[in-house]
């Protein structure tokens, strides 16, 4: 789950980092009194979405030149710009095409001018089996690029996590970066927090980029990005509460409620598969027959009817979907059982487009037999490729 | 000869919930010596014919177990593992779901320097057709025979197996070692001991998209392995930045890759096969080819 900037900012905050001060605004008027709030001095105006290269994108059908992140000077640009930004979608190369809709915008004071910038950032190193911190003494930049290209820019320190980030490595961390005096002991708060907050609310992802020194001598963390692991997310029912809906996918979220695994693709052949593997495979060997997936679809490996329903109403919704393919390996799910559902949902929710079963494994016999039986116009196949090629055929 | 079970491996089980029992239930069914359930608070009872133990410790001490499936729910399946762990169990096989990540780090950290074995989490399980299934997979599609199957994936496993059993090549044992970021037992562990196994003459390599793990094995096979290999990669369609169901299959930042991963496998002269349909027959070429 990712959370907004203003919402990472705050944990940082609340575990010690220095932010700049800032005001959350939902209305042009409420962005004005933020103004006036933080002294009447210059703001930066960001728009609050969870996609990056907000900066360089654009509001689209706005007319306007400028992207998600906008200094304002004067008191009487605020309204017009915030306006802007909380009417049009705000396009960056991480939302798509469409773009996506802003409805908060995080108004922060900007008197100070940052005269350095640097990146710190934890994530999982799966190599460790530990998280990692990084540091790197270009701030503002893509880490990822950075670590493509020039690895040997990242300071890489390994987190235990039963320990936590121990002083010495924040101070490491700060004189690597080139800190030094009072703002290598600020930079050491920073990078602390950081670390704090990644082990406490269980990150996956958590970052301070930039990490930027002001100035005025203050060191700040000027933007902030976090993601939280999934599976943890049970034991912290605060973070919970920070959940955007807005800004996922209606259909993976709704896929989400019936306990299905879903992600929108952009092709035209839906997929219904159990198993994550067996899911990712078959969404390859489509394209391997010269089909497009749809999405990738896991129904896990105990799926009831009203899941395999809920899963062909979400399929259905999608106007592109030009055929579907069921794929189930039954092992502990029993292929009788599963037709079962697969003929029930098949009904219920009245089929408009080709469907392509593929069925092996426990009771695959009766399963056959049942759907062959039904009198619906269902397509079976025998194995993968066959599966593979009438549901290409079929979405033609 | 197998590799880490066999018909003298005595299996506790650990959560004996309607999965638990049930799936103890099918273990014993397969013939899997089942010795036993933990459950917190029933010790001395019986369900389904399992005697219940309150901890592993008193449950190893009557049964002599030295094997663990557990089924715990995530929230204390990481205190499960370091349970079986302490308890001096030698193998532990973690079939749960959504634990959370860091709960894994510690748990992997602290068995460190400990004898015990971990497989998984988020897997199906470990069997030696014939012998012991200590897992989820269904038994009845596995076959005793020459090839090691090494994987990420749980249906995708299934698929192998039934594959290769169709072209009437058996396995000496399958080993999902979990879709997780963090596991107890990476691709390098199992290719050492299927080397080092006199039954296993071939491994067939399941892999998926996310992590690094596929591109490190492939070194590990260039330089010791010399038995025939194939392998697979699933999620070669899959966008960047999305999780594709596993925790473990995101791409990140231009890695994990599923290109990335294919080339490595190549270069360290392993047979990949493109199609998920052809994972039995690309292992029986890579066979033929090395033996001939």
């Amino acid at each position: 789950m990712k959370i907004h900037e203003y919402q990472a900012k705050e944990l940082l905050a609340r575990a010690g980092a220095k932010i700049p001060r800032g005001i959350v605004a939902s209305t042009p008027a409420e962005a004005e009194k933020a103004f006036d709030a933080l002294g009447g001095g210059p703001v930066v105006i960001k728009a609050q979405v969870h996609a990056g290269g907000r900066g360089k994108g654009h509001f689209a059908g706005s007319g306007k030149d400028f992207g998600g992140v906008k200094f304002v000077n004067k008191r009487g640009d605020i309204a017009g710009i915030a306006e802007v930004m909380l009417r049009y979608p705000l396009v960056t190369k991480q939302t798509g095409e469409a773009g996506q809709k802003v409805s908060k915008l995080l108004v922060v004071e900007a008197s100070a001018k940052i005269v350095r910038e640097v990146y710190v950032g934890m994530v999982l190193d799966r190599a460790v089996g530990a998280p990692v911190l990084m540091a790197c003494a270009e701030g503002g930049v893509e880490i990822e690029e950075v670590a493509a290209h020039t690895p040997e820019k990242i300071l890489k320190t390994i987190v235990e996590p039963e320990f936590g980030l121990q002083p010495f490595q924040a101070r490491r961390v700060a004189y690597a970066l080139g800190f030094t005096g009072e703002q290598a002991t600020r930079a050491e708060t920073l990078v602390t927090a950081l670390a704090k907050v990644y082990l406490e609310k269980d990150c996956s992802l958590a970052e301070i980029n930039p990490l930027a020194v002001m100035d005025n001598g203050e060191v700040l963390a000027v933007d902030a990005k976090m993601t939280f692991d999934d599976n943890a997310l049970f034991r912290h029912p605060d973070l919970a509460a920070l959940r955007d809906e807005a800004e996922e996918d209606p259909a993976e979220l709704r896929a989400g409620r019936s306990g299905l695994s879903f992600i929108s693709l952009t092709g035209n052949i839906g997929c219904l598969v159990n198993g994550a593997g067996l899911a990712m495979s078959t969404m390859d060997i489509i394209k391997y027959h010269g089909g497009e997936p749809a999405n990738f679809l896991d129904v896990g490996g105990g799926a009831n009817k009203d899941q395999v329903t809920e899963a062909f109403r979400i399929l259905l919704g999608d106007p592109r979907v030009k055929a579907v393919l069921v794929n189930i390996f039954g092992g502990i799910m029993q292929c009788d059982i599963i037709a079962g559902a697969i003929l029930a949902a098949f009904k219920e929710v009245g089929f408009h487009v080709p469907l392509v079963v593929r069925l092996e494994g426990t009771n695959v016999e009766q399963g056959r037999k049942m759907l062959a039986e039904s009198g619906q116009n269902i397509t079976t196949a025998n194995g993968l490729t066959e599966a593979a090629k009438k549901v290409v055929a079929a979405a033609k | 000869m197998s590799i880490l079970v066999n018909k003298n491996t005595k299996v506790l089980c650990q959560g004996m919930g309607k999965a638990g029992t049930n799936h103890a239930k099918l273990c014993r069914e397969y013939g899997t010596q089942v010795v036993g359930g933990v459950v917190p608070g029933k010790g001395g009872t019986t369900k389904e014919g399992f005697h219940l133990f309150n901890t592993v410790a008193e449950a190893v001490e009557k049964t002599g177990a030295n094997a663990s499936m557990i089924f715990v729910p995530p929230a204390g399946a990481g205190d499960a593992i370091l349970e079986a762990a302490d308890a001096g169990i030698e193998l532990i096989v973690a079939i749960t779901e959504g634990i959370p990540i860091l709960d894994m780090a510690r748990v992997v950290r602290f068995l460190k320097g400990m004898s015990c074995r971990l497989i998984g989490p988020n897997c199906p399980g470990v069997i030696t057709p014939g012998q012991c299934k200590i897992g989820i997979m269904p038994g009845y599609i596995h076959k005793p025979g020459p090839v090691g199957v090494i994987s990420r994936s749980g249906t995708l496993t299934y698929e192998a197996v039934w594959q290769l059993s169709h072209l009437g090549l058996g396995q000496s044992t399958c080993v999902g070692i979990g879709g997780d970021p963090i596991i107890g037992t990476n691709q390098i562990d199992l290719l050492k001991m299927f080397q080092d196994d006199p039954q296993t003459e071939s491994i067939l390599l399941i892999g998926e998209i996310g992590g690094t793990a596929e591109e490190r094995a492939a070194e590990y096979v260039k330089q010791y392995v010399t038995k025939p290999v194939a392998a697979f990669i699933a999620g070669q369609t899959a966008p960047e930045g999305k999780r594709m169901g596993h925790a473990g299959a995101i791409i990140s930042g231009g890695s994990g890759l599923a290109t990335d991963k294919i080339s490595a496998l190549r270069a360290a002269g392993i047979a990949v096969a493109d199609s998920p349909a052809d994972l039995g027959v690309t292992l029986q070429r890579a066979m033929k080819s090395k033996a001939g």
